[in-house]
């Protein structure tokens, strides 16, 4: 155990700090839910390429910088620190990415991954259907071989950035005598494809952050196939894994937002609060910390060759519990006033963007399999209690 | 930046854990519970084999020269056994203390004796931190670490007054220890004294944290196996989700706390003077934890969890006596709260382990103490 930084750590993050500081746009972006916002997203992704740091864990060749999880880290919390825009192609680079990069062909790659580093191609995700939530095994939605090219047909739902992203990645049953989780594939599909009909549904901001996806008759080359046919459950159980893991929520997220929730804390100390909320501040500012402790520790031990096991299911529950309490608080914090939607600049400098982020929130224990799923996981997985 | 253990550290940890599961069995506290000293004299004949009590113990002073994060695990393996005699005290707050105390060339001749006696295991020596109303085996204690305001004094057993207080878990021998500062021997006022009993507050916190956390994962893994077996409308009673779910929160609470007791460790072993927080946090994280498996395991064994026969019952008080020892939930949050509200301190992800390290001492950096 060393829990200093070596000098090339420290170079790194000044390097970070001063790219960002030069580059991170004076005024937040307009959200990535509208279309104004995502084409100002789309632009930020295009100059975090130019840079080269659109994803610094890639490899040189497609425009990373090699680096290992310590530095990955050190960049999310420069990134946060800096308060630079969120990324739009999240479900691109963070889920859709380190699978292409561990089941793709090289030809795969070279098509997929440059054109996703420079934000020329974000990409939705495509797992649930209206019958197959929770339960991604009851997946119907199909992809029939015709030569070489897949024809597609059903729906998919609750389709995180569909409404203006141009492909989606998804899981589709190859097999139709198939049941559960066997004879289902991971086929990547252009969103601009003839037969695929989009329709935006708003979330509980108002803006339509996800879709539902109609496939009637689409078809893609066979090319678009990730890994082998049938081979998709286990593919996307590594992808759920990513997403779960390190890289789609990490802790220096929790840290920026629980440090503002100190500030805020202060900045309300001589009115009445509730009394209570001492704790809560404490215990969001620990458990940032402990998140953020717990991934170094996951890294280090990945950097030294070992693998995540079973404990890595209670990440999900614990950040998303945790994201929900700092916003609560931070709520309660802004009292009665909590529930003003921020309109001028001085609303913003008043309410920041706590009433957002607490809408966004109650997202966390149900996107990526509900909590209640991760609570069983961890029983029987980790725990090792009887399935039934 | 590397947070795991060595092979070292965790063969040595699995070997003393291996050790303790033989010996601390649910059977053998038990009988210790029927005796008057509650110490297993052969366990701790078999312990002084392992050569853990001067661990910490500087080479130059005859130990082995470690540190808190070589003995982390082991203080957490003597939670999981519920090991009753303060063995993990003796290796990390006893002997650290007396260390201090030779280091500075406080007290007499005496003060080094007691150090190899007890790392001989011929004394044992017992701290009575003005935190801490009651000590714990202070009725086998032949030596006392003793405070008055921020004065440190050393004195035998036959110097010292005992008034015994019955614990809830029945393996602690409590007694609060009554002295004479005139009869003492005085080591240490003012604020050398502060800084030592600081120090030692730290240690003995940490330690603490550590096996409470170990208590937690025993607690989770006894009620597995009794959910596992206990059958109830015709399956068993660990099937249902209702269950599962009040372990898997205890292993959530468990597995954040972890981290924070190793940070804790190595801060208080290469930055003492800036341990306060992360100490702090690490009690408050692991008394959390195991408070959460003590309702939660008691409430998944159903009546039996209420039982006398029921050996859950040896985990779950000596939680509820650990998470308050060492500085209370009250103590440890304002002591975090202080640290939080300080106008300068150093907040924010990218802070988490100082401002290069935890050790770097470069001005800013003060206000991390």
């Amino acid at each position: 155990m060393d829990l200093r930084y070596t000098d090339k750590q420290l170079q790194f993050r000044q390097e970070v700090r001063q790219w960002l500081e030069a580059h991170v746009p004076d005024r937040p972006l307009a959200s990535f839910d509208t279309e104004e916002g995502f084409a100002a997203h789309r632009q930020w992704e295009r100059t975090l390429a130019e840079g080269n740091w659109g994803m610094v864990t890639w490899p040189e060749a497609y425009g990373g910088r090699g680096c290992d999880l310590i530095e990955w880290l050190i960049f999310e919390e420069e990134y946060y620190r800096a308060g630079a825009p969120l990324r739009v192609n999240q479900n691109g680079i963070f889920l859709l990415g380190p699978t292409l990069m561990e089941y793709g062909t090289e030809a795969q790659k070279a098509r997929f991954i440059p054109a996703m580093a420079r934000g020329d191609e974000v990409w939705a995700q495509g797992w649930s259907e209206p019958n197959a939530g929770s339960d991604m095994a009851a997946i119907r939605c199909s992809a029939v071989r015709d030569g070489d090219e897949f024809v597609i047909n059903g729906q998919k739902i609750w389709s995180t950035r569909a409404v203006y992203a141009d492909w989606v990645f998804g899981l589709f049953r190859t097999d139709a005598d198939s049941e559960r989780h066997h004879g289902l594939s991971k086929i990547l599909v252009p969103l601009n494809a003839e037969g695929v009909t989009v329709r935006p549904i708003p979330q509980l901001n108002g803006l339509p952050g996800f879709a539902e996806i109609f496939f009637d008759d689409v078809r893609v080359p066979d090319f678009n196939l990730l890994g082998g046919e049938g081979e998709g459950w286990r593919i996307a159980m590594a992808t759920a894994g990513f997403e779960r893991g390190l890289m789609l929520r990490s802790p220096a997220r929790f840290q920026q937002a629980s440090k503002r929730l100190v500030e805020l804390y202060r900045s309300r100390q001589n009115e009445l609060i509730d009394p209570s909320i001492e704790d809560a501040v404490l215990r969001c500012y620990m458990d940032a910390e402990a998140y953020a402790l717990s991934t170094y520790q996951t890294a280090s031990l990945l950097c030294g060759g070992g693998s995540i096991g079973a404990e890595a299911s209670c990440n999900k529950i614990f950040w998303s519990e945790l994201d929900l309490l700092i916003h609560e608080t931070a709520m309660t914090l802004l009292g009665a006033r909590a529930e003003i939607e921020p309109e001028t600049e001085q609303d913003v400098a008043e309410l920041g963007t706590w009433l957002d982020g607490y809408m966004f929130a109650q997202s966390g224990p149900i996107y990526a399999g509900t909590n209640e799923i991760q609570r069983n996981i961890i029983a029987e997985r980790m725990l090792g209690m009887p399935r039934k | 930046m590397d947070s795991t253990f060595t092979e070292d550290q965790k063969t040595f940890a699995e070997a003393t854990r291996a050790v303790l599961t033989g010996e601390v069995t649910a059977e053998r506290i038990r009988q210790r519970w029927a005796t008057p000293s509650g110490v297993d004299d052969a366990l701790l004949e078999q312990i002084k084999g392992l050569g853990l009590n001067g661990m910490l113990v500087p080479e130059a002073l005859g130990g082995l020269g470690l540190g808190q994060t070589d003995f982390v695990l082991m203080a957490q393996a003597c939670g999981y056994v519920a090991l009753p005699e303060p063995v993990a005290e003796q290796v990390t707050v006893v002997a650290p203390l007396l260390v201090d105390v030779v280091d500075r060339g406080l007290g007499d001749s005496s003060v080094q004796q007691v150090l190899d006696d007890l790392q001989s295991g011929s004394v044992r020596v017992a701290v009575a931190h003005p935190i801490n109303p009651m000590v714990n085996f202070a009725e086998s204690a032949d030596w006392f670490l003793l405070g008055h305001g921020e004065a440190l004094y050393l004195a035998a057993a036959e110097q010292v007054n005992l008034r015994p207080r019955k614990s809830v878990d029945p393996s602690r021998r409590l007694a609060e220890v009554n002295f004479d500062a005139r009869d003492a021997h005085c080591l240490a006022r003012g604020d050398v004294g502060a800084e030592l009993w600081r120090a030692t507050l730290n240690r003995g916190a940490l330690c603490t944290a550590a096996q409470l956390v170990g208590l937690a994962e025993a607690m989770v893994d006894q009620t597995v196996r009794y959910t596992g077996d206990r059958q109830q409308f015709g399956r068993a009673v660990g099937a249902n989700q209702a269950v599962k779910h009040l372990l898997a929160d205890v292993a959530v609470q468990i597995e954040y706390a972890k981290p924070v007791i190793y940070r804790a460790a190595y801060t208080a072993e290469v930055s003492p003077d800036r341990a306060d927080f992360a100490v702090s946090h690490a009690k408050v994280a692991a008394a959390r934890a195991a408070l959460l498996a003590t309702r939660h395991c008691i409430q998944a064994h159903g009546a039996m969890g209420y039982t006398w026969e029921c050996d859950l019952q040896i985990w779950v008080k000596r939680a509820w006596a650990l998470a308050r020892e060492w500085g209370d939930e009250g103590f440890h949050k304002n002591r975090i709260h202080e640290w939080l509200l300080r106008p300068n301190a150093l907040l924010g992800p990218d802070f988490t382990f100082g401002r290069r390290s935890i050790t770097d001492s470069s001005e800013a950096l003060e206000s991390m103490a």
